[in-house]
């Protein structure tokens, strides 16, 4: 690990000073927040992150969970993931929120990860991970070598010639379901960014993840009231039972009345470069019966521009079942 | 690394070995010490070369040190560290409590897991720096032979490790998960145990041990 000087913001605007005089922003910046390092110590341990300035942030006053006056609710950007995962509002309004957390690391790492975080949680793509192997998103312009090399595991959704880097986070796929929108602090003052905007596709620059720019601080995600009647559901399909990453996952919140689809939010994990809501399948849901046919329709929209590498082949028929799976089971017990 | 400036307000001739005695850990490293010297004849110009370097390293870690408050088991530790200096070093390495285990070091294995304000949590990928002011208990807080914590005594019951090198951790897990939202089912318990791995494969043992406390708890509060 590179040595870096570590210093504490006590307020907001200290963070954002510190990390304004950074050169790019936050993931693989000089200057990084640092909240509960499950992901950037992790990093920081293989070289991959050398960052010089680490600022703690854990000391903001980000870290409630608050209901707001429109029925929606409000995340602080340092809340961990097990309260957010346990919290009984989020388990009635939000609960394919809850299960993306709770299908997501260990209990020890849930209780040290946070929102923010979690949202800027990096790829676990081998080739990134590893300094002596060429990476575009490491090292722009060192080429891609998960292309000719082990890619079972990476995307097929969202991808560039440049990189095929899938995104871990479970929650993000949960929050681009729900529609969250990230709030965020910065020199130039506050905004506001939807999640589906938030991540970038990787394009000719996958060393540029989110929207960030140098000093802007998350402070908060809020999320919409809950749609009235209902329900919602994350299905991970994973190599192991428990503690690994989805190589495919749907994140679907169903509203359905007498059998027919009203409103259809769907999201994939594990198959695209960023969370991947799925406009197009959610458009072969809404006002149609919630029938077999009907989901393999939307299964089909989801896939169709999927691009499979020499090794993820099977991620597209895993990634339809997956998300057919899911809408069953969403809509048996609506 | 010497941390010239520690100030632990009880002796710790309990946990280091008095001088001329051994324990496992420093016979250990005598013994590696030993390895180094019989085969590295060869490469002696190489070797010196190294030392100078990792002494300048050592030097400019010593320069960036930061002094820390910690406290540990009750305990308040004033120390200064090198700011990477993960927590679960800085136990095993400064304040020799090395019942905290080094598996993966990457929060993958759940050797290291040690209670932050009695919250379980990975050391290895925590700053040592980052956790002032918290209360961090380690698995030498938990229990001490002819006092051990109903966990501990379940896992000697059931014979729920092997080896042990991850059992530390294994326990640290456990006596959290008795306070988390955990349903009364093996399956639940399997799940909550996901972040600590065991090579010997003592799996099944390690979760009698943990529904035998569960289960007794539960008579308990019944009765």
């Amino acid at each position: 690990m590179k040595i870096f000087e570590l210093t504490r913001a006590d307020e907001p605007r200290q963070a954002i000073a510190a990390a304004a005089k950074a050169n790019t922003a936050q993931q693989g910046a000089d200057i990084r927040f640092i909240a509960g390092g499950t992901n950037l110590v992790d990093y920081m341990k293989l070289n991959v992150e050398t960052p010089r300035q680490l600022v703690d942030v854990n000391h903001l006053p980000f870290d409630k969970i608050e209901a707001l006056p429109d029925g929606g609710l409000s995340i602080g950007a340092v809340v961990r993931n097990s309260d957010l995962a346990y919290h009984p509002i989020v388990r009635k309004n939000y609960a394919v929120l809850s299960e993306a957390l709770l299908s997501g690391a260990s209990p020890q790492l849930r209780n040290m990860a946070t929102t923010a975080g979690n949202l800027l949680q990096r790829t676990r793509c081998m080739y990134f991970r590893d300094t002596a192997m060429p990476c575009n998103k490491r090292e722009p312009g060192s080429g891609c070598a998960a292309i000719t090399g082990a890619n079972r595991g990476l995307a097929i959704l969202g991808t560039s010639e440049h990189c095929i880097a899938s995104n871990p986070s479970d929650m993000n796929v949960a929050l681009a379901a729900l529609e969250a929108t990230i709030h965020i602090s910065g020199p130039k003052g506050e905004r506001s960014v939807t999640i589906g905007d938030f991540h970038l596709l990787p394009g000719n620059t996958p060393n540029r993840e989110t929207v960030l720019e140098p000093g802007d601080l998350i402070t908060h995600v809020t999320l919409p009231p809950p749609s009235p009647g209902n329900r919602s559901l994350y299905l991970k399909l994973r190599d192991r039972a428990s503690f690994e990453f989805a190589l495919a996952s749907a994140a679907v919140v169903i509203t359905a009345d007498g059998g027919k689809i009203t409103r259809a939010r769907v999201a994939l994990g594990g198959v695209g470069t960023k969370p991947w809501r799925s406009m197009e399948a959610e458009g072969e849901l809404t006002g149609q019966s919630a029938t077999q046919a009907v989901f393999q329709k939307a299964a089909e929209a989801a896939l169709r521009d999927a691009k499979p590498q020499s090794q993820n082949g099977f991620k597209v028929e895993l990634a339809k079942r997956c998300l057919m799976h899911a809408l069953k089971l969403v809509t048996q017990t609506a | 690394m010497s941390n010239q400036d520690e100030t632990p307000e009880r002796p710790e001739a309990d946990t280091r070995s008095a001088f001329g005695q051994s324990t496992r850990r420093t016979f250990l490293s005598r013994l590696g010490m030993a390895g180094l010297l019989t085969t590295a004849g060869p490469a002696i110009t190489t070797l010196a070369q190294r030392s100078e370097k990792a002494e300048q390293e050592l030097s400019a870690a010593a320069k960036d040190a930061i002094p820390v408050t910690l406290h540990v088991n009750g305990q308040k530790h004033n120390l200064r560290i090198d700011p990477r200096t993960t927590l679960l070093d800085c136990l095993r390495e400064h304040l020799h409590l090395t019942g905290s285990k080094k598996g993966c070091d990457h929060g993958q294995c759940g050797a290291c897991t040690v209670h932050v304000n009695g919250r379980r949590m990975n050391s290895c990928l925590c700053l040592a720096a980052m956790y002032q002011g918290d209360e961090i208990t380690t698995i030498e807080g938990v229990g001490q032979p002819g006092n051990l914590h109903p966990i501990q005594e379940a896992f000697v019951a059931h014979d729920a490790y092997q080896c042990g090198y991850c059992t530390c951790g294994q326990i640290m897990s456990a006596v959290a998960l008795l306070s988390e939202p955990v349903g009364p089912e093996d399956a639940e318990v399997k799940e909550f145990m996901s972040g600590n791995i065991c090579r010997c494969g003592a799996y099944q043992n390690i979760v009698e041990a943990i529904q035998s406390v569960r289960q007794s708890t539960n008579r308990q509060k019944a009765g």
